[in-house]
């Protein structure tokens, strides 16, 4: 009668029973996760392995695609190109986007709901739309560069040239994605507790004071994460420069980046292994350099 | 990124917290704007030139979808042309070659929207369970998902065909909506979300009154969850919409296509001269079609998204 005291008081307090209704319900999502991640990746890698020959057909390689990719001079062109356009395109970026962010948050401008949704508009714009109309902008049948010379007898070189056409593209990409990240920083700016600007104003901190000691440490984070999917974006670069491609085909090459690439070689160049080889390679490089870029930010953090 | 620590935060919204800092505690203040300072020229002057980069554009295309394609290439690309063609232009444009721009359009339309909703369902369910519940395997399940949210969907799009040309589902509108469904980004915001909204004491008190699990679901939680889920649906229907590079691989046949293959297949046609006659206009209307959809939910649904952005650190 008096052993065990009542069930309910030994019951550790908001610890849920262990059991499977929870598998349940990320049941679905583990599904769709195995069909669509898990399965093709470990496809790709098995096919990888292999290679096709015109006599003999199939045969075990190993990492023999791999080899050759990392000595191919075209993989590497592409995977160069794409690290110099995450060297300019992406700090230029950001550093509008936290800009316009500070702006915004610094409450010193008008029209701030208007000019929020202006120049987050374009992420709206599908890259194929935003390439098309660039594109378009860019060229010299009817497009403002042209008509610009044309109309002040300047010469200003063709956007589409090979000299120009990284930056052009770099251009673009920063349209579509600056109001994004801008976004996103702005909401991290609003986190920020109003005791912290209290403290500082009866410091007698002035406002790029608050801006350097206050504002931009408490957006480390949020630069980091917008950084992080950009640099994973300049990696997978394909749909800009494909897109553009049939404007300006002497300066695009079928190799103009990794992913522009590895779809040569799946489609055109019928070298599908050497292809699931390439796009595996690619996506493996993305992951590593992401994830060193973290460690490297976190190490700054911890300072 | 975050395989293995347990992530707190979206990392949308920089919701994190500033370095050693705790949570803001008072809920009431987040919301609340700053006190009105005066306006700055300078500031004012840099944020016209952003919204002038951004919008030009835009601009740009809304007027030349106004033009004949004679008068593309004779009036200026800033201005309106003598003739105002819009209407023609769109009745071009969703008749060309039987109506195909119009079955592309159904075809966006149906992707994202089966895509997006189903996404979403699922990562609601799956982010509330691995919020709420304790099973096993959980700690496995969040560290494989949480670490796949580096993987780029790019990467993912010529494995993912390999894969289904071997099962033989390539060509087929399954080989688009299949992928679509599947968002680790947005389990992971549903998880940080669900976290943050939905009590335990609540789902306690639900449980005691003899609810189920799945009748808590969508009776209690699905209800505290829903600016979460507006959230994710909205960027995964933007996500769908957008989609260029998986499309492009899996569809050949081109009443399967959507907007974005459909657009550049004509865009192609246009600059090479393939033995057709140059629709420039057509090219330019439909861009302009294909990008008012999302720009007018954009706007109508303001409110949802950019208190979702800041899911998290704004405790409502």
């Amino acid at each position: 009668m008096s052993t065990a005291p009542p069930a309910v008081v030994r019951r550790p307090p908001r610890r849920r029973r262990r059991d499977w209704t929870g598998l349940v319900f990320v049941a679905p999502f583990l599904v769709v996760f195995t069909i669509g991640i898990v399965a093709p990746l470990v496809y790709a890698s098995g096919l990888s392995l292999f290679r096709d020959q015109l006599i003999g057909g199939r045969s075990f390689v190993g990492l023999g695609n791999y080899a050759d990719a990392l000595t191919d001079a075209r993989f590497l062109e592409g995977l160069s190109r794409v690290a110099l356009f995450l060297g300019v395109q992406v700090p230029i970026m950001i550093g509008l986007a936290l800009l316009a962010a500070l702006i915004l948050d610094s409450g010193r401008v008008r029209g701030m709901r208007f000019m929020r949704i202006g120049i987050f508009m374009p992420y709206a714009v599908p890259s194929v739309v935003a390439a098309l109309m660039w594109g378009f902008i860019y060229g010299d049948r009817f497009g403002l560069v042209a008509q610009f010379n044309e109309a002040t007898g300047l010469a200003l070189p063709s956007p589409l040239s090979s000299t120009w056409v990284l930056a052009a593209i770099g251009n673009v990409v920063t349209w579509e994605f600056v109001g994004y990240n801008m976004l996103i920083l702005y909401a991290a700016l609003r986190a920020v507790p109003e005791e912290l600007y209290e403290a500082a104003a009866i410091d007698g901190a002035g406002e790029a004071r608050v801006a350097l000691s206050i504002k931009i440490p408490a957006l480390r984070p949020a630069l980091w994460v917008a950084t992080l999917f950009s640099i994973i974006g300049s990696f997978q670069l394909f749909n800009e420069p494909n897109v553009l491609q049939s404007l300006a085909p002497a300066a695009i090459s079928t190799y103009f980046t990794p992913n522009m690439y590895a779809y040569q070689l799946a489609f055109n160049a019928n070298q599908v292994t050497y292809s699931a080889a390439v796009a595996v390679l690619l996506g493996g490089i993305t992951v590593v350099v992401a994830y060193v870029a973290q460690r490297l930010t976190e190490r700054g953090n911890r300072k | 990124m975050s395989a293995t620590t347990e992530p707190q935060r979206p990392p949308v919204a920089g919701t994190e917290l500033p370095p050693g800092g705790e949570r803001p505690s008072a809920p009431a203040r987040t919301g609340r704007r700053r006190r009105r300072r005066r306006t700055s020229v300078l500031l004012q002057a840099a944020m016209a030139l952003m919204v002038l980069y951004t919008l030009l554009p835009l601009y740009w295309l809304a007027v030349n979808s106004t033009k004949t394609n004679g008068e593309l290439f004779t009036s200026n690309g800033l201005w309106f042309g003598s003739e105002f063609a819009l209407w023609d232009n769109i009745v071009t444009t969703v008749t060309y070659q039987d109506g195909i721009y119009l079955t592309w359009l159904f075809n966006t339309a149906l992707y994202s929207i089966t895509g997006a909703v189903g996404a979403t369902l699922i990562c609601a369910l799956g982010g509330y369970a691995l919020a709420k519940f304790d099973f096993p395997g959980k700690r496995a399940v969040r560290a494989v998902v949480f670490g796949a949210i580096t993987i780029p969907a790019t990467a993912l799009a010529i494995p993912t065909f390999l894969l289904f040309a071997e099962i033989g589902i390539t060509d087929t509108r399954m080989a688009i909506i299949i992928p679509a469904l599947v968002s680790p980004f947005g389990l992971y915001l549903m998880t940080v979300y669900a976290a943050d909204s939905v009590p335990d004491s609540l789902l306690e008190a639900a449980r005691i009154d003899g609810a189920g699990a799945w009748t808590t679901f969508w009776r209690v939680a699905f209800r505290l969850l829903a600016p979460g889920v507006a959230t994710v649906l909205l960027f995964n229907l933007v996500h769908t919409w957008n989609n260029y590079f998986l499309p492009l691989i899996m569809l050949s046949d081109p009443t399967l296509y959507p907007l974005t293959v459909g657009l550049n297949q004509l865009n192609n046609q246009v600059t090479t001269g393939a033995n057709l006659e140059p629709v420039y206009n057509v090219v330019l209307t439909g861009s302009l079609l294909a990008i008012v959809p999302l720009i007018v939910s954009f706007l109508f649904l303001q409110r949802y998204w950019q208190s979702g952005l800041a899911a998290g650190s704004v405790k409502q």
